[in-house]
């Protein structure tokens, strides 16, 4: 990819209608490398910047399963293996009682692989990012929205994507910088 | 349920995106803090430094300071312990069970309510701790490989309990922390100074509120509460393990984990109305907790008040019907035993008194409500310590009956976490939004998308 400077070309909305339209007629233009940013979570617009794919299900379901082994194994080797000890006349691998801490070990692994993975599959933490360059753009935790349109999208030309962004009726048009 | 006409919205009319952004953030970023503020801080923190003095002293001495003697070895720690984490299930109820019951009016009292959680589990921690007689040794309570070459004895409830409070824990702060992040960002570019900016800048971690990352985001946030769903049954249902599993009677009863569970959210909610309800006094907060929010949760309070009264009647009923000897001088004990006024008092305080929110005019009303609320925490500390306490002070060897009398270190000690845990409440509310501001923004009418 060469670099030319420039990330991207950032339009702004007013309302969560407004962009879900602008970037539904984005995609049927025939971009694909655009983003979408909102204040808060807008229900259709992650299928309208053409997301498709969401990991964070199967990292959860991954954490779990490792919890929950772990759990029991670690119950069962400490109890039965290392070291037994007869407590009321149960068995070393009294599985009944193993049931709690396995409980807890597959909630406690699935909640921080949901957290910790769905940050790691975002790229966060990541303190610099170029759609910061753009002032209005604090107002994308506010009550504006923003749709940009990447200079490594393969249709990317710099006078006919601005030219198609005013075609949205966007309330402004600003150019971000690498 | 209220007719939809009579019901008080969940959010009064009139707001914008914009205005809820700046009516919330600015209680953080501009509003300067109030001698009000100052003088509840200080007090609270006085009250810290009591805990710690109590602590500091403990150490020092041993839990001899403590009223704490054969039969009755766990006195104030394991009450207040109890207590205090029966009150943190109130956080994680409203944020994960209300949302996938989809209760939307939980978006304005999830936030504080959440940190409540946190903070009241913290001032639980401590007592377990401190009581376990040699607390710089606390950390054997956890199976890590060690040159004694002992493990903990995984078929103990005492052990359970510290996966269950650990795990519950750490949810309850990966929850909270998960939903600051995209207000933490709010923060970060409404603040003026450049320090605010760096600090709110590095925790909210560079988000910027891509479509990619609200998808993840919510995904994400749902399976937690369908995670921590289960996690909250799951705690207290452990924390009365640590009675039900022993022989004592009064605490060798199947219907503790159920009853427990409901009272662990009576305590809870009561608690988030006593926060709640002077929070949106102070902070002209009416119009975001609204009549509606406070009459829900009077609702719940009294749905799981009459779980816990029908609690104390299986429990009577069995001690009567059961025909176990010792069960039964279990009942007679608290009815006409030394400890029998507590007994009392709490009946009147967890049943009695709160079947008053059956009258829709006292469950709008904010002073009504905080009464009531501070009555069933009363009530609820007193039924713990009658089963802890009466439980052991006269159990199956009359030879070793006794008495329990809470010394002043005792008291102090727990007075202390009431300080510790507003400290924290005072703080949370200066520094971080304590109403979820993106959550707030989806219930506006703006946030539709429309066809």
């Amino acid at each position: 990819m060469k670099r030319t400077g420039i990330y991207g070309i950032m339009a702004e909305f007013d309302s969560t209608t407004d962009l879900v339209t602008a970037a539904n007629r984005t995609r049927e233009a025939g971009y694909t490398r655009i983003d979408a940013y909102s204040p808060f979570p807008v229900e259709g617009l992650a299928e309208a910047i053409g997301f498709d794919r969401d990991e964070v299900p199967l990292v959860v379901l991954i954490g779990g399963l490792i919890g929950g082994l772990t759990g029991y194994a670690m119950q069962y080797w400490i109890s039965a293996v290392s070291y037994p000890i007869n407590v009321g006349g149960k068995p070393y691998h009294s599985w009944p009682a193993f049931i709690v801490v396995t409980f807890e070990m597959t909630i406690l692994f699935a909640g921080i692989f949901a957290v910790l993975g769905m940050l790691a599959l975002n790229g966060l933490p990541m303190p610099y990012h170029p759609v910061f360059n753009v002032p209005r753009f604090a107002f994308a935790t506010k009550d504006r929205f923003f749709l940009i349109l990447f200079s490594s999208d393969p249709k990317y030309n710099p006078a006919e994507v601005r030219r198609f962004l005013e075609s949205l009726g966007p309330r402004s048009i600003s150019e971000v910088p690498d | 349920m209220d007719e939809p006409t009579k019901s008080a919205p969940v959010i009064e009319p009139g707001y914008t995106l914009g205005t809820v952004t700046d009516k919330i953030s600015s209680i953080v970023l501009t509003r300067p803090t109030s001698n009000g503020w100052f003088v509840g801080f200080g007090i609270a923190f006085l009250l810290t430094m009591l805990l710690l003095f109590a602590i500091g002293y403990l150490f020092v001495r041993g839990i001899g300071i403590w009223g704490v003697n054969v039969p009755i070895g766990w006195g104030f720690a394991i009450v207040n312990f109890v207590w205090w984490i029966g009150i943190g299930h109130a956080g994680t109820l409203i944020s994960a069970i209300l949302l996938l019951l989809r209760q939307s009016w939980r978006n304005s009292i999830n936030r504080f309510a959440e940190a409540m959680t946190l903070f009241a589990v913290a001032s639980a921690g401590i007592f377990p701790l401190i009581h376990v007689g040699r607390p710089w040794l606390a950390y054997w309570l956890f199976p890590y490989p060690n040159t004694m070459r002992v493990w903990p004895q995984f078929r103990s409830p005492l052990v359970w309990d510290v996966f269950a409070v650990s795990t519950y824990a750490t949810i309850s702060l990966l929850f909270w922390f998960i939903g600051l992040i995209p207000d933490l960002a709010t923060l970060r570019d409404r603040s003026e100074q450049r320090w605010k900016k760096i600090i709110y800048g590095m925790l909210a971690m560079g988000w910027r509120g891509s479509a990619r990352h609200w998808h993840r985001y919510e995904t994400a946030y749902l399976l937690l509460a369908g995670l921590a769903t289960p996690l909250v049954l799951s705690v207290h249902t452990v924390v009365s393990f640590d009675f039900a599993v022993g022989i004592v009677p009064g605490w060798h009863t199947t219907i503790f984990p159920p009853y427990f569970v409901a009272g662990a959210i009576y305590s809870g909610f009561a608690m988030v109305l006593m926060l709640a309800i002077p929070i949106r006094k102070f902070y002209a907060l009416e119009d975001f907790i609204t009549e509606r929010h406070l009459q829900n949760s009077a609702k719940v309070m009294l749905a799981t008040g009459l779980i816990v009264a029908y609690g104390y009647v299986v429990e009577a009923f069995m001690g009567w019907y059961g025909g176990n000897r010792y069960d039964a001088f279990l009942l007679w004990n608290r009815l006409h035993g030394p400890y029998a006024p507590l007994y009392y008092m709490l009946l009147i305080c967890n049943i009695v008194i709160p079947q008053v929110l059956w009258i829709p005019k006292l469950r709008s009303s904010p002073v009504w409500l905080f009464l009531i609320s501070g009555v069933v925490l009363v009530g609820m500390w007193l039924e713990r310590f009658i089963i802890v306490v009466v439980s052991l002070h006269r159990d199956f060897l009359t030879s070793s009956w006794g008495m329990y009398y809470p010394t002043r270190w005792d008291w102090m000690t727990y007075i202390g976490t009431i300080g510790l845990f507003l400290s924290a409440m005072f703080l949370f509310v200066r520094l971080l939004p304590m109403i979820s501001i993106f959550e707030m923004r989806t219930l506006l009418p703006e946030a539709e998308v429309k066809e």
